[in-house]
């Protein structure tokens, strides 16, 4: 099996502040992290490939430094990694993401599976992988919470839903996004992390992938990001404040004169 | 503190760190209550190869020393002693075949060792033999191609669990110590069996029991170096493991530590928190110096012995001495900064504390490393003259 995993490098959420006035991320002086659904992507590759054999592909499109998250990616277990970087990607949106991602794994080569994170934590869109697969033309399940079965060129799986789960059989190749119930990843090893040190990285830009220079970066982006605001409170709120005794007692107060306890 | 580290020592502290953190935390109060052996995290161990840290590249280890395995056990036990002495143990049953074990042995069990595809375990105590090693019983007779073995083993970490042990049987009583060798036993050999499971005071989630011996039969090519060999097979297999002793000591002050100034920080009492009061800060204080302390004597140690040094019996003693003595008294100290709290089994310093009086009884009492010391420096103002 080849498993063909797409990640990317994100701002640790857990240290990161919002631009009063801008009301974007503050990224400056943030960690990079590996998009933290896309680590049980890169689980379930490997599990798969302990259990099959073949290899787990990394790649991902980023600025140069995000060769670390491929770096990363290698010392769990990773085989391979790709860089796609080239200035002209910059400001892409999901559409060009997306392509520009399905370009670089045609580069890649033939694949059995593609694995995703659910969603990036800092976008949030859950765009980016079906994207891929609507480029590649390959069917996908999106929120997969469980592989049942390889073989035979199928793919059965879970997909978690609100109210329990679908259980859907599909045609390989295929791509698959995963919630993180999936699985629980496992810690980096002594050999991956000395492998990781050293192994070459490809790095492909528009050339290499041959892409359309209109349809990658911002050029390529459908959607332009106009403005950045808080959306606004829709329900009347009502802050109530003091030391905590205080809060409560007030909190009584109201919830009894609303006849919402006696 | 700044112990300048290579690349590959910090790899080994991270990874070790991380699985301490991630998957060693969130279950140390369960294993402990149940008194649970630690499987599928000396799994998540051995997959990220740590067993294999201070094993010789050409036995698929990573070719590290006594250093690089304080490293790693030293973060475990930062996060639980009962699944760090499971880890550790499995090296102290390598080690008489690393340090003594002909090519074939060595190329039969140290890869399985270091993958932590198996595990391994060391015995020498039996009930009439702690300290005064010298008084085992446990026998072992050449008949033909096998040796015989009988006797029981007591207090053996890992028994049970593991598969390869290096067992210290007389061959000969009559010459005394000199009448001693080691063998390697192997889980299933014939009339190899495990008696009971102690039920113990901390390092709840290792395993400790009896190994039981009758009429066993192994072929004779399990001996360990020659017959004669047991007791020099067994001190020198100490003297490489006590640092590892002193580093889970280390690791688990640094536990312990931690714990505490986090406590002291945001509990509040008199309108402040408490680390706010001197009293409570120069505790901390003592017990951050023990700690560091500790770790420089343990570091300094295992690279001595690293170095090649020939004779490192009093460096290694020391490490373990002081190093457990200073966790015994960080850990009681951890409990009395949270009070209460620290009594209590919701919060993980109780059983820090129950833990660290292991770390002054195993591998020998800290009384007879203070023997061993002692000797040492009589030895050396001999040579003096
Ligand atoms: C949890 C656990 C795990 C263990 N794991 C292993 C293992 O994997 N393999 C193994 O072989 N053994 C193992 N042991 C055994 C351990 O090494 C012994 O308990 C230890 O060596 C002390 O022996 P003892 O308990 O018989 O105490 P004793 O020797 O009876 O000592 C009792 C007291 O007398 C003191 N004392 C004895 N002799 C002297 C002396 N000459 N000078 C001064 N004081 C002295 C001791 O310091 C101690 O305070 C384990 C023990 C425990 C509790």
């Amino acid at each position: 099996m080849h498993i063909i995993v797409c990640i990317k490098q994100v701002p640790d959420t857990k240290q990161v502040r919002l631009d009063e006035k801008t009301h974007t991320l503050i990224r400056e002086g943030v960690e990079s992290i590996i998009n933290p659904y896309d680590m049980y992507a890169l689980e379930e590759g490997l599990r798969i490939k302990d259990r099959f054999g073949g290899k787990v592909t990394v790649c991902t499109m980023g600025p140069p430094q995000a060769e670390s998250s491929l770096r990363e990616a290698i010392s769990y277990g990773a085989d391979e990694a790709v860089l796609l970087s080239d200035r002209a990607f910059a400001g892409a949106d999901t559409w060009a993401t997306s392509y520009t991602l399905a370009k670089g794994i045609e580069k890649i080569g033939p694949f059995d599976l593609i694995l995703c994170g659910k969603q990036a934590v800092d976008g949030d869109t859950a765009q980016v992988g079906p994207g891929i697969a609507e480029r590649l033309a390959i069917p996908y399940v999106t929120w997969v919470r469980k592989i049942e079965e390889i073989g035979d060129g199928l793919i059965r799986v879970q997909r978690l839903m609100d109210d329990g789960y679908d259980r859907l059989e599909t045609t390989l190749p295929a791509l698959l996004t995963v919630v993180k119930e999936i699985n629980e990843p496992r810690v980096p090893s002594l050999k991956g992390k000395m492998r990781a040190k050293s192994q070459k990285i490809g790095v492909y830009g528009t050339k290499e992938l041959e892409a359309d220079p209109e349809r990658v970066g911002l050029q390529g982006s459908a959607t332009q990001v106009i403005k950045v605001f808080p959306p606004p409170r829709l329900k009347e709120r009502e802050w109530i404040e003091g030391t905590p005794v205080e809060q409560v007692g007030q909190l009584l107060g109201k919830l009894t004169k609303l006849k919402l306890i006696i | 503190m700044n112990y300048f580290l290579s690349e590959e020592q910090q790899m080994i502290k991270e990874i070790a760190q991380k699985i301490a953190d991630e998957k060693i935390k969130p279950v140390r109060a369960e294993l402990d209550e149940k008194e649970e052996f630690p499987r599928d995290l000396l799994k998540v161990i051995a997959q990220s190869d740590l067993f294999g840290v201070c094993i010789p590249q050409e036995y698929g280890g990573f070719g590290g020393g006594s250093f690089e395995n304080c490293l790693a056990v030293e973060e475990l036990s930062r996060a639980c002693l009962g699944v760090s002495t499971s880890f550790a143990a499995s090296g102290l049953g390598a080690y008489p075949i690393l340090l003594y074990g002909n090519e074939e042995q060595k190329k039969t069990y140290l890869p399985e060792i270091a993958s932590g595809r198996k595990l391994a375990a060391f015995a020498l105590t039996e009930s009439t033999a702690g300290s005064d090693a010298g008084g085992i019983m446990t026998s072992a007779e050449l008949k033909g191609n096998e040796y015989v073995l009988n006797g029981t083993k007591q207090w053996i970490t890992n028994a049970g669990e593991a598969d390869i042990y290096s067992v210290i049987a007389m061959t000969d009583r009559n010459k005394g110590a000199r009448g001693a060798s080691a063998f390697i036993v192997e889980k299933g050999d014939p009339g190899f069996n495990f008696g009971k499971k102690e039920s113990k005071m901390g390092i709840r989630a290792s395993a400790t029991g009896e190994l039981i011996f009758n009429q066993c039969r192994i072929p004779k090519d399990r001996i360990i170096a020659r017959e004669g060999m047991g007791f020099i097979v067994a001190m020198k297999t100490f003297d490489q493991s006590r640092p590892g002793v002193g580093a889970q000591a280390v690791g688990l002050a640094q536990g312990a530590l931690d714990e505490a100034v986090s406590f002291a920080r945001t509990r509040i009492q008199f309108g402040k928190p408490i680390i706010t009061f001197q009293a409570v800060q120069h505790m901390l204080a003592d017990m951050a110096t023990l700690t560091e302390a500790a770790r420089a004597l343990v570091y300094a140690a295992a690279r001595f012995v690293d170095s090649g040094a020939k004779d490192f019996s009093k460096a290694s003693a020391m490490a373990k001495v002081f190093a457990s003595d200073a966790a015994m008294k960080v850990t009681t100290d951890a409990v009395q900064v949270l009070g209460g709290t620290g009594y209590m089994r919701d919060y993980p310093v109780e059983k820090m504390m129950r833990d660290a009086k292991i770390l002054q009884i195993y591998e020998g009492t800290n009384q007879v490393q203070r023997n061993i010391i002692g000797q040492e420096l009589n030895k050396e103002g001999g040579r003096k003259k």
